[in-house]
């Protein structure tokens, strides 16, 4: 009966607040509990291998001969554009799930437990990551068999797709916020679907942004998603780190500075 | 300020909890002693729960302070995290992991190695005898089951105070009673105890100490037999050998106690409220005086039921009625035939 035997309240090393390792540590436990939901559910993983397989052959051919003259000629831009579209979409599915999990009976043990408030928040985004690595992979996987030949070569694209991820892990933290605010998984997906459109399509990702008119092609401008896109092309097209790759991670910090502290001040009050 | 040794394990001063113009929690005031079990009791909808979570830090206090050992649940919510367990009224378990990963999860998060979190989680599994289901999913887990892997996870790190809120609404009798059993150990290991309960039943069973919580308001505070006498009014009751002594029987207690018996010819019964328990002396020196034999006597204290109804106005059984109602639903495992309402249907 050892086993049962508490504590004395008073023996307790009561730690004052969570530690920076500790945050950590409990963030890549709660990591570890998202991936073993993931390998039980797989239906989870729709959204960054069915949809890339479609979506890049579709678009590819669909739009390819309209914007830029011919398939080929289209891929360099339309490849870097459908991961930053997938990743988002990607993205939206971790704010819903963060809905479902909240209103599972395990996130009131993890807010009575001494672990740091944004631990289950950050958590299931760690594993996210995967997800979005899925989904950059495979994209590029069927843009080259159906012909893209990117001009930055195999250190080109691993650049791209671990921006891609960094740049999903931040965005992420939009939809995390909704998941919190929204009162259900279907408004979660209503409100993220909503915002998720705009920020895709008022984006570089599948057309010039000149063609656009004057106040869209400024928001397209500005739009994390576009820094993101244009950088993705960069590396996967030149192989170069420019400054657009510096933009596209201050878009992403501005992002996760905005959301993060939202986020975690409201899964307080929750 | 007192010396950390003496605070006790739980204060709240007049605790308020407001949702809109419904005031949850109205001003409660607890003191638990370390080591005790205190029941909090009172119907479904009375705050019970409301008043937990905050005291948990799970829900912003409105008015009036908590404190957990002296640490303000407010200012310092994650010093209380670090001296508590909580069980909820439906587990808080993960249903997509097994049991063993579940323990596993809940030990790594509160900063145990990866041996010391095996080797907590399979004692713990073997203590609450869950060991065989160890890797099957949760969603095959019945009621108890879930139940006792919810209390063995808020057991891993031995936290001094625990809190249990409803802990055994909708399990079946026989796990009941092993929860009940577990319970009782954990205090004689030297937890605190700090219980929510519809039932009356388990207040008397388990609690030191009972606080009566109606409407968001402390209504009455004792242990079982303070509130029971609180109430007064034990009766007696005696059993005539021959029936024919009935009226003599009835007018002597009649006559010494100034009140009127109840008479069940049948059974040869005569039954009396007392003021005093003592008073019973002066009817049974009486009858023997007039050679009235007795077949047998009782005193009986007024049940908790009884004293629910004289301190609230109301009984719990309507509120009893529709919780049941809701335990099914909530509760769609096994063993939700739940033998509570009937017990005080029966009593009442």
């Amino acid at each position: 009966m050892t086993t049962l035997s508490p504590e004395r309240p008073d023996t307790v090393d009561l730690a004052p607040h969570v530690s920076l390792s500790d945050t950590i540590s409990q963030t890549m436990t709660l990591a570890w509990r998202a991936t073993v939901k993931m390998r039980r559910s797989l239906e989870v993983m729709f959204d960054v291998t069915i949809q890339p397989l479609i979506f890049t052959a579709m678009f590819a051919y669909i739009f390819g001969g309209a914007i830029s003259g011919d398939v080929g000629s289209y891929l360099p831009l339309i490849i870097p554009g459908l991961i930053g579209q997938t990743v988002l979409t990607a993205c939206v599915a971790t704010g819903v799930q963060l809905r479902t999990d909240l209103d599972s009976g395990v996130f009131d043990r993890f807010k009575v437990l001494p672990i740091a408030r944004i631990a289950p928040l950050a958590g299931p985004m760690v594993a996210d990551m995967l997800r979005y690595l899925i989904a950059a992979v495979l994209t590029f996987t069927v843009g080259i068999a159906i012909g893209y030949r990117p001009g930055g070569g195999f250190a080109g694209v691993a650049g791209a797709i671990l921006l891609a991820v960094v740049a999903g892990w931040s965005l992420a933290w939009i939809f995390t916020f909704f998941g919190l605010v929204g009162r259900n998984a279907q408004g979660v997906q209503g409100i993220s679907l909503l915002v998720m459109f705009p920020l895709t399509f008022l984006s570089n990702a599948f057309v010039p942004t000149d063609t656009m008119p004057r106040p869209l092609e400024a928001f397209a401008e500005v739009n994390p998603v576009s820094l993101v896109i244009t950088a993705l092309r960069d590396l996967a097209n030149r192989g170069e780190v420019t400054g657009a790759v510096g933009w596209a991670l201050v878009g992403c910090a501005v992002v996760v500075a905005i959301f993060a502290p939202l986020s975690v001040r409201r899964f307080k009050k929750m | 300020m007192n010396s950390p040794t003496t605070q006790p394990a739980v204060r709240a001063s007049g605790l308020v909890k407001s949702f809109g113009d419904h005031r949850a929690v109205d001003g409660v005031d607890l003191e638990v002693h370390r080591g005790e079990v205190f029941g909090v009791l009172g119907p479904n909808g009375a705050g019970k729960t409301t008043m937990l979570k905050m005291l948990a830090t799970l829900l912003p206090i409105d008015g009036g302070t908590g404190e957990v050992f002296g640490h303000d649940v407010a200012t310092e919510p994650h010093l209380v995290r670090q001296l508590l367990g909580v069980t909820g009224q439906y587990a808080s378990v993960d249903e997509n992991l097994t049991a063993t990963e579940n323990l596993w999860l809940f030990a790594r998060l509160q900063g145990l190695g990866r041996a010391e979190a095996r080797q907590r989680g399979a004692r713990l599994l073997e203590q609450f005898d869950l060991t065989e289901a160890a890797s099957k999913p949760i969603s095959a887990f019945s009621g108890g089951m879930r139940r006792r892997l919810d209390l063995a996870a808020s057991l891993i790190t031995r936290p001094p105070l625990i809190f249990l809120d409803e802990p055994t609404t909708g399990l079946d009798p026989r796990t009941r009673g092993q929860m009940w059993d577990t319970i009782r150990e954990l205090v004689t290991e030297g937890s605190t105890v700090l219980l929510t309960t519809q039932y009356l039943d388990e207040a008397d069973q388990l609690a030191d100490r009972i606080a009566v919580i109606d409407h968001g308001r402390k209504v009455a505070e004792g242990t079982a037999d303070e509130l029971k006498s609180s109430v007064g009014r034990s009766t007696l009751q005696l059993q005539l050998v021959d029936p024919s002594d009935l009226p003599t029987a009835s007018a002597l207690a009649q006559q010494l106690l100034g009140e009127e018996p109840t008479l069940t010819p049948e059974s040869r019964r005569v039954t009396v409220a007392l003021q005093r328990t003592d008073q019973s002396v002066d009817l049974l020196v009486a009858l023997r005086d007039r050679g009235v034999a007795i077949e047998s006597v009782t005193v009986q204290k007024p049940s908790l039921d009884e004293v629910f109804l004289a301190l609230t106005g109301h009984d719990t059984g309507e509120d009893t009625g529709e919780d049941t109602a809701e335990d099914t639903a909530d509760q769609p495992t096994q063993n939700t035939q739940n033998t509570q309402p009937q017990d005080m249907e029966a009593s009442r």
